[in-house]
């Protein structure tokens, strides 16, 4: 109810038959916490093992097993929490839920729920050239489950231990996302700040990071819906499709005369549904306390200060200083630090450089052409050495805008320093004078007619310009080009 | 030679150290005696020979070495809780079927890498719930001790009624227990022998099966004061695998010994005067009271105001950590499986013929107390009465040095006595439980016979970390009762031709 008044813009309303109303989300995201072994033992946290390969007597809950907290995934925790801007709590407690399941083996999962270890944050999201605050309510740390497979045996199913007691990081958001771009931008950006902060590879295909989505629908300024919540949706195009689908949904049922049930409900991506899982009735009774087997987590102050001083540049403060050092519009800022590394190859171009020349070649160019091949920048053929004396070129005026695109080319398929590739094939601009003014005097001879057109028409000069630069070969600096042009054909 | 099985610990290690005998004749006359008594009193659930003599073997030869650890060749009873490499592990429960665990417990390795030697696997109740070992999957043990003239069978004690009735009997020099609301110390009380639940973090749980993790703790049963200080003194240590174990260092406890207890302040809580404790147990509580004072003690008595809150708050809080650290049994990736048509149905097959009843019920209680709605009024409310227990003894604290109460509200009770009655065998822990909720240690010491000829004991509380305290008061105890050992091995007559009086005690 606290953010009843932390309504939206009309453009995010929902029209039904009644009129206008307005979709309420808050996300429960669970991100894998990166460190080399589990939340409570020495196991490997290694990616496609074998099944059961990375399993510890503590894992497998063996009996008379203990576990030992990974001082790791603590700092990770808390690092993500600085970087969420959020409180963090010296002390916490460790909690169990208890549950049967068989890929669960200690038959509850230690989790945090009435003292995490961190509390009340915040996220800033850009929603269509829109900066909008996103508060946290809290992030908790966690083990995660096996994995059971049901389609190995026809009698059986099969339990993997290999992700039983990983670590997680629940982030929970206040339900402050009011359209299913606000839900993407969020989760995205939340993302971006785990990759920065390296506490989360977050790659949801591996399924490092998942999200439970809270839906619910009111008419615009009146008090929260009933709530469903969508579990494990582990793509960002399927959380929009997953809320819009669901507030329809829920709409409707409203505009038939009908009420929302609080229950759990899965997203069929395949039919674009959500369907049941289980009612309010049906869920389980936790029964959480305290896990004797561990002492209150504690930590000093100085213990977080130190991480702090330690944390890496975020995203929005890598933003603004690209715009302020370097002149960078928010938009192309915004596009550069999406990604860590991609932030750092541009400042690696842009060094000493002009910021704006070294922008547009790394996203119009770099970017464009990787996303057409479908490469990440770790992949890209271009370093941005090469790129960055590419830059050089152009700035010296030793090749023109055009030559640099053919050059990009030559670099990007078969590499090798471009100041070399420009000197060896002939590429330079043209700049001595005489040679332009030779080939300019040549057009004018061979098109006496259109010297007349151009005087009365100056917008001509761009033929000339054409010629002088297909007869040289692209190579004659187009200044210099249009200078001389001007003066012989006496344009003013 | 003299019936090695009659030798205390401490006797038996001056004993190989002087060469009068060697680990293997020690280990073989333990196992000859247990060969002998097994059958009649149901002590170990498993013996192992080849194990303990192949032990035997290597600390006879470090020995001539002259390269002797602290328990180099004494052969000792485990206590079926406490998991063993390679060994079948059954917390004697059916749920654990014939489980051979991977690892040995820390405690169990602390002793082995100290030397001692391991005789078998001893009998507990299931998942060490119970007050008389009746609740064991294998069967009851029975005590060595009967009532005068009578062959009615008694009960050890429980849930450590293996430990505490091999020692008794001689079938092993010592043993180690668990201790959750007494079982180290009341079956120490029922069966003469002495009995230390050190404090909470002392030892390392890891490798122990698990039944409430906020209250267990191991210890030792031993014939001796000094015996147990031996014991503890090996057993306990900071384990990085145990994160509530504790960073301290181990003092030498049998070192304490000598101390005395001149000028130590003895605190007598009135709130332990309950109704319906027997007269000889109030008069046998008097009497340690006068032999403390006599061997230079000073007696105050106080008060533990909550102490009447803490049976009923302990079944809440024991049972509701049981319920989840039981949960793991679930017949998935070890112990007994029965196949059901879905996995709820295995889940419910197989914890249904798994666990007893004891257990079942335990389970149950735990599962109630922790369910939404009921959290806050029972388990917050028992963490809470915990709370005020540990204050009433910081409070003590700064007026006495030692606690001095009855271990049990009365002697060994007879087979079957209290099985039907959940509550009055839950009252056998009354005097006890305390010490658990506030993480204190604590020691059972013999201190007399009741009228029909059966052991008593008297029960020390200490400060935490204070055991060695404990120790010199217990040793003032036992020097004032003398030792109190079984009349007659009537055990072995039953089953064996061998049969040998071992009379002795008082």
């Amino acid at each position: 109810m606290q953010n009843s008044a932390n309504t939206s813009g009309k453009s995010n309303l929902i029209p039904g038959a009644t009129g206008d109303w307005e979709v309420v989300i808050g996300m429960e995201v669970h991100a894998q916490v990166a460190s080399a072994s589990k939340l409570f033992s020495g196991s490997s946290t290694g990616f496609g093992a074998e099944p059961n390969s990375h399993v510890s007597l503590v894992d497998a809950a063996m009996p008379g097993m203990l576990p030992v907290i990974n001082k790791e995934c603590v700092a990770q925790a808390i690092r993500t929490g600085l970087g969420i801007k959020a409180a963090i709590n010296l002390k916490s407690v460790f909690d169990r839920k208890n549950y049967f399941y068989p890929d669960l083996p200690q038959g509850y999962q230690i989790s945090q729920y009435k003292q995490p270890i961190v509390g009340e944050g915040e996220i800033e999201i850009d929603v269509d050239g829109e900066a909008k605050r996103v508060g946290i309510e809290r992030l908790h740390l966690e083990q995660d489950a096996g994995k059971s497979i049901h389609d190995q045996s026809p009698e059986f199913s099969f339990v993997d231990l290999n992700r039983s007691g990983v670590a997680l990081m629940e982030i929970v958001s206040k339900p402050d996302l009011r359209s299913s771009k606000e839900a993407q931008a969020y989760v995205t950006k939340l993302r971006t700040i785990l990759r920065y902060l390296g506490t989360c590879d977050g790659d949801m295909e591996k399924g490092n990071l998942r999200a439970d989505v809270n839906v619910s629908v009111r008419k615009p300024g009146a008090a929260l819906g009933t709530r469903c919540e969508i579990k494990n949706v582990n793509s960002i195009r399927f959380i929009g499709q997953a809320i819009e689908v669901e507030a329809r949904r829920q709409i409707d049922i409203i505009e038939d005369g009908g009420k929302i049930d609080q229950e759990t409900r899965l997203f069929d991506p395949g039919r674009g549904e959500t369907r049941s899982m289980r009612s309010k009735e049906e869920a389980h009774d936790y029964r959480y306390f305290p896990d004797p087997d561990l002492l209150p987590l504690e930590f000093e102050q100085a213990y977080v200060d130190d991480l702090k001083q330690h944390l890496p540049e975020l995203p929005d403060e890598k933003r603004a200083r690209f715009v302020k050092d370097y002149g960078l519009s928010v938009y192309d800022a915004t596009v550069l630090v999406a990604e860590r590394e991609n932030a750092a190859y541009f400042e690696d171009v842009a060094k000493g450089r002009d910021g704006k020349t070294a922008a547009n070649w790394v996203i119009n160019e770099l970017f464009g052409r990787l996303n057409k091949e479908g490469l990440d920048i770790a992949q890209s053929p271009v370093s941005s050495a090469q790129l960055g004396g590419l830059v050089d070129l152009i700035t010296s005026g030793t090749i023109s805008g055009k030559i640099a695109k053919d050059l990009f080319e030559i670099v990007w398929t078969e590499g090798g320093d471009p100041a070399a590739i420009v000197e060896a094939r002939g590429m330079k601009q043209v700049t001595d004078t005489g040679a332009i003014e030779k080939a300019v005097d040549d057009i004018i001879a061979a098109n006496p007619d259109k010297v007349e057109q151009a005087k009365a028409k100056p917008s001509m000069l761009g033929w000339f310009v054409g010629q002088v630069m297909k007869s040289t070969g692209g190579k004659a600096n187009p200044a210099a080009v249009n200078d001389i042009l001007k003066k012989k054909l006496g344009i003013a | 030679m003299a019936d090695l099985t009659r030798l205390t610990l401490a006797e038996a290690r001056d004993g190989l150290k002087s060469k009068s005998f060697s680990a293997t004749e020690l280990t073989k006359a333990h196992l000859s005696a247990i060969e002998a008594a097994n059958a009649s009193l149901n002590a170990y659930v498993l013996v192992t020979p080849d194990h303990a003599l192949a032990q035997a073997k290597a600390a006879d030869a470090r020995i001539a070495k002259g390269d002797a650890r602290a328990l180099e060749g004494l052969p000792l009873g485990n206590k079926d809780l406490f998991c063993t490499e390679g060994i079948r592990t059954t917390a004697c429960s059916k749920i654990l079927d014939d489980f051979k665990p991977t690892y040995e417990s820390t405690v169990g390795a602390n002793l082995w890498n100290a030397g001692a030697v391991m005789l078998g696997k001893l009998n507990n109740d299931e998942f060490a719930m119970g007050s008389s070992n009746e609740t064991s999957a294998f069967g009851p043990v029975v005590s060595p001790w009967r009532r005068r003239g009578k062959t009615d069978k008694l009960v050890p004690g429980g849930s450590s009624g293996g430990s505490s009735a091999a020692v008794a009997a001689g079938l092993c020099l010592a043993a180690t227990a668990t201790d959750t609301g007494g079982s180290i110390r009341q079956p120490a009380a029922l069966t003469g022998t002495v009995g230390i639940k050190p404090t909470y973090g002392r030892c390392s749980r890891w490798g122990i099966v698990a039944f409430a993790s906020s209250l267990d703790q191991a210890g030792p049963i031993a014939k001796t004061v000094r015996d147990a200080a031996i014991m503890l003194g090996s057993m306990a240590s900071h384990d990085p695998k145990d994160t509530t174990s504790v960073d301290a260092p181990v003092p030498d406890y049998e070192a304490a010994l000598a101390k005395g207890v001149k000028g130590l302040r003895v605190g007598v809580p009135k709130e332990y005067r309950v109704e319906g404790m027997s007269k000889e147990i109030d008069a046998l509580w008097t009497t340690g009271i006068e032999w403390l004072k006599a061997a230079g003690a000073t007696i105050h008595d106080i008060s533990l105001p909550n102490t009447k809150y803490a049976l009923p708050a302990y079944y809440i809080v024991a049972p509701a950590e049981a319920s989840s650290n039981l949960a793991r049994y679930d017949g998935v990736r070890y112990g007994l499986r029965v196949p059901g048509r879905d996995v709820i149905d295995t889940y419910e097959n197989t914890r249904a013929a798994g666990f007893g009843k004891e257990v079942r019920r335990r389970i149950l209680i735990g599962t109630y107390v922790l369910s939404a709605g009921y959290y806050d009024a029972y388990y917050l409310k028992a963490q809470k009465v915990r709370t005020l227990i540990k204050r009433d003894f910081d409070n003590a604290w700064s007026d006495v040095d030692v606690v001095l109460t009855p271990t049990t509200p009365s002697p060994a009770f007879a087979f079957g006595e209290k099985t039907g009655d959940p509550l009055a065998m839950y009252l056998e822990d009354i005097f006890t439980v305390t010490v658990n909720m506030a993480g204190l240690p604590g020691i059972s010491v013999p201190a007399g016979l009741s009228s029909e000829g059966t052991p008593l004991g008297l029960q020390l509380i200490g400060k935490p970390f204070d055991e060695g305290t404990l120790f010199r008061a217990a040793q003032a105890i036992e020097d004032a009762a003398g030792r109190i050992t079984v009349p007659e091995a009537w055990w072995t007559s039953a089953t064996s031709g061998a049969a040998k009086k071992t009379t002795g005690g008082k």
